[in-house]
């Protein structure tokens, strides 16, 4: 631990659409450390997969990275061309995404898929390929591999295809597995069973893994660290235990406030009130501001840096780090 | 490893995997007998200098206007008649496949190349291509193909490359529609940014994985627009601007039997239904194919 594979650098990804200038990811930073799992936390549209595609350079049209560095390895993923990319992807950084049967094409058989991504960096190729694909198929918990070659997606259950999206993501042996809502689209039983494979797998194979998640039962059980996001911005991040025990930001702790505990019907759930900000339209001030129950008028007007309270400990917000009142502060021109 | 109990029930349905598009194919009877209808055209158009009993053209002063063999007057020499020439019908349908099935053949490959082509470029980049292409193709539609196929056909008479020109001058349109839609959606299917995802690059994702997904409407289509290039062939010629005259042709047979068709009614109408056979045919086999080609159709 302590070395950092993944550094993501104030990284901005905007959409030119109609309506304007959409901020999905606006400023957002975090270290991933090798052999760690990091998870990206937050609601629908605060950015966490546009951030995860931005590492991989998969952002289309109309989005586009504005500035920003993602640390790989000692280089910027972000100046390299194309074809760098594509060697990147894949072979040194594989993905996983929500839904295996989208992700999966409709039109290949398993091993297709799978021979086809060690094709691709040259990894293995023929008869040799096809036995590695079944070795990884076997790994990642398919029972009769070799007859399960032959299938296509659509033939295969939700957990089954998710295993396949598996072994094809660390079919080249990356270092790092960017796993994308990995068990959203599945049940909950086949929830647990998939988290505990990409937990033995990382331990196995010495990955690190960027976990996107809306889950924050998954959080607690499966991660080392958690930055929370909201609205394009990372807002807190530090160790799972800690952050869950004692979180600092309003946001985090109203995000705790929603989850149900099991046994502890005496705790009421309570909804953050209002909605997430417009992105085309954002406040001036703290994005979460609008809806923050201790915001005062320095949060509507001034955006809080992100501070290190304590070691490992980030926090976006100004009730956090600042010995000197407000008025103290030099004012900036 | 865990392993829950409902994934080993899945593992039963795949033990019976896939029996590939052939089978699937070869169950659907109405595909099957469409299928050997093409094949029957085809193996007479191909065999037709083996087949035919006469030249297509050779003329027997003696014997005009015969009946087929079914009918009063009819006989065996000439199994389905004769026209007001002499010449032997039977033979004539046959060697009149030929040109059917290779203008049909040729104008349709032709069009899917062109048309597939620049629709999967103009769809998956965009931009100022797409702008441009699609306006032409806006342009094309407006266009009457008739008018368009006269006027090239008058200024150059009737000849087979400039047939072939005419007829997919507007046909491609079609396909660059489809293909151009379709990819459209299946660039921001997730199985493609999966693909990126996994360090293909664009060529690959055109071609191995997108085009496989977008192919079954297009070889659909391909099949219906075989079917409407064999009937507008055939409009053209009746008109006298399609295949040269020496070259035997259905809708040149159902022109030169029209004058007749009260009194020999078989000159104009064996041609015309030798058309409506295969273009039939052609029509079923192509749906049969569209759903063996479907993945999700395999059982």
């Amino acid at each position: 631990m302590g070395e950092a594979v993944l550094g993501v650098r104030d990284l901005h990804t905007h959409f030119s659409t109609y309506r304007g200038v959409l901020r999905a990811v606006d400023g957002v930073s975090f270290e991933l450390k090798r052999g760690e799992t990091l998870a990206l936390v937050g609601e629908s549209g605060c950015g966490k997969s546009v951030t995860a595609l931005s590492i991989m350079g998969l952002v289309r049209r109309p989005g586009r990275i504005v500035r920003g560095e993602v640390l790989f390895g000692g280089e910027d993923l972000l100046r390299k061309s194309q074809s760098e990319m594509r060697r990147v992807r894949g072979g040194r950084i594989g993905m996983v995404f929500q839904d295996p049967l989208s992700t999966l094409n409709p039109t290949f058989s398993v091993e297709t898929q799978i021979v086809e991504s060690l094709r691709i960096h040259g990894v293995a190729k023929g008869k040799e390929a096809r036995e590695r694909s079944i070795e990884l198929l076997e790994a990642m918990g398919i029972p009769a591999a070799r007859e399960r070659m032959g299938a296509y997606p659509h033939e295969l259950s939700g957990g089954m295809r998710q295993r396949v999206m598996i072994a094809i993501a660390v079919s080249c042996e990356p270092e790092l597995l960017i796993a994308d809502e990995p068990t959203t689209a599945l049940d909950v039983t086949l929830q647990a069973q998939i988290m505990d494979l990409l937990a033995e797998i990382k331990e196995e194979r010495g990955l690190s893994i960027a976990l996107i998640t809306h889950d924050l039962g998954i959080v607690s059980q499966f991660s080392d660290r958690a930055a929370v996001m909201y609205a394009g911005q990372v807002v807190e991040q530090g160790a799972v235990a800690e952050l869950l025990e004692e979180p600092l930001h309003p946001y985090t702790q109203g995000l705790l406030r929603c989850v149900p505990r099991l046994g502890r019907a005496d705790v009421a759930l309570t909804p953050i009130e209002g909605s997430v900000p417009d992105m085309a339209a954002l406040p001036p001030g703290c994005r979460f501001a609008p809806r923050c129950p201790k915001a005062w008028d320095r949060c509507r007007d001034e955006l809080p840096e992100m501070r290190e309270v304590k070691d490992d400990r980030f926090v976006r917000c100004h009730m956090y780090g600042e010995e000197e009142s407000p008025m103290d502060e030099p004012e900036v021109v | 490893m865990s392993q829950a109990a409902s994934e080993e029930e899945a593992l039963e349905s795949v033990a019976a995997t896939t029996p590939g598009m052939v089978r699937l194919l070869l169950g659907n009877r109405v595909a099957v007998v469409a299928g050997v209808v093409v094949l029957a055209f085809l193996a007479m158009g191909l065999l037709a200098p083996a087949l035919a009993p006469y030249e297509p053209s050779e003329q027997h002063a003696e014997a005009i206007r015969v009946a087929p063999f079914w009918q009063a007057g009819g006989g065996t020499r000439f199994l389905l008649g004769t026209d007001g020439l002499g010449r032997d019908l039977l033979s004539r349908i046959m060697y009149g496949a030929r040109v059917s099935i290779l203008l049909g053949v040729v104008v349709v490959l032709l069009t899917l190349v062109v048309g597939a082509g620049l629709g999967m470029v103009a769809g998956y980049f965009g931009g100022w291509f797409d702008a441009v292409m699609s306006r032409v193709v806006d342009t094309l539609l407006a266009f009457p193909f008739l008018i368009f196929a006269l006027a090239i056909m008058a200024a150059t008479g009737p000849n087979l490359v400039a047939l072939v020109l005419a007829l997919a001058f507007k046909g491609w349109v079609d396909f660059y529609r489809v293909a151009r839609g379709d990819v459209l959606a299946a660039r921001e299917a997730d199985y493609v940014t999966a693909a990126r995802g996994l360090g293909a690059s664009t060529p690959h994702i055109l071609m191995s994985e997108i085009l496989p997904n977008i192919l079954p409407p297009l070889i659909v289509l391909a099949t219906l627009r075989m079917a409407t290039i064999i009937i507008a062939e055939a409009s053209l010629s009746f008109l006298g601007i399609g295949v040269p005259p020496r070259i035997p042709a259905w809708g040149t047979m159902v022109a030169d039997g029209r004058a007749d068709v009260a009194s020999a009614w078989w000159i104009a109408t064996l041609p015309g239904i030798a058309i409506l056979l295969l273009v039939l045919a052609v029509n079923l086999f192509g749906e049969g194919l569209r759903d063996a080609l479907d993945p999700r159709m395999r059982k």
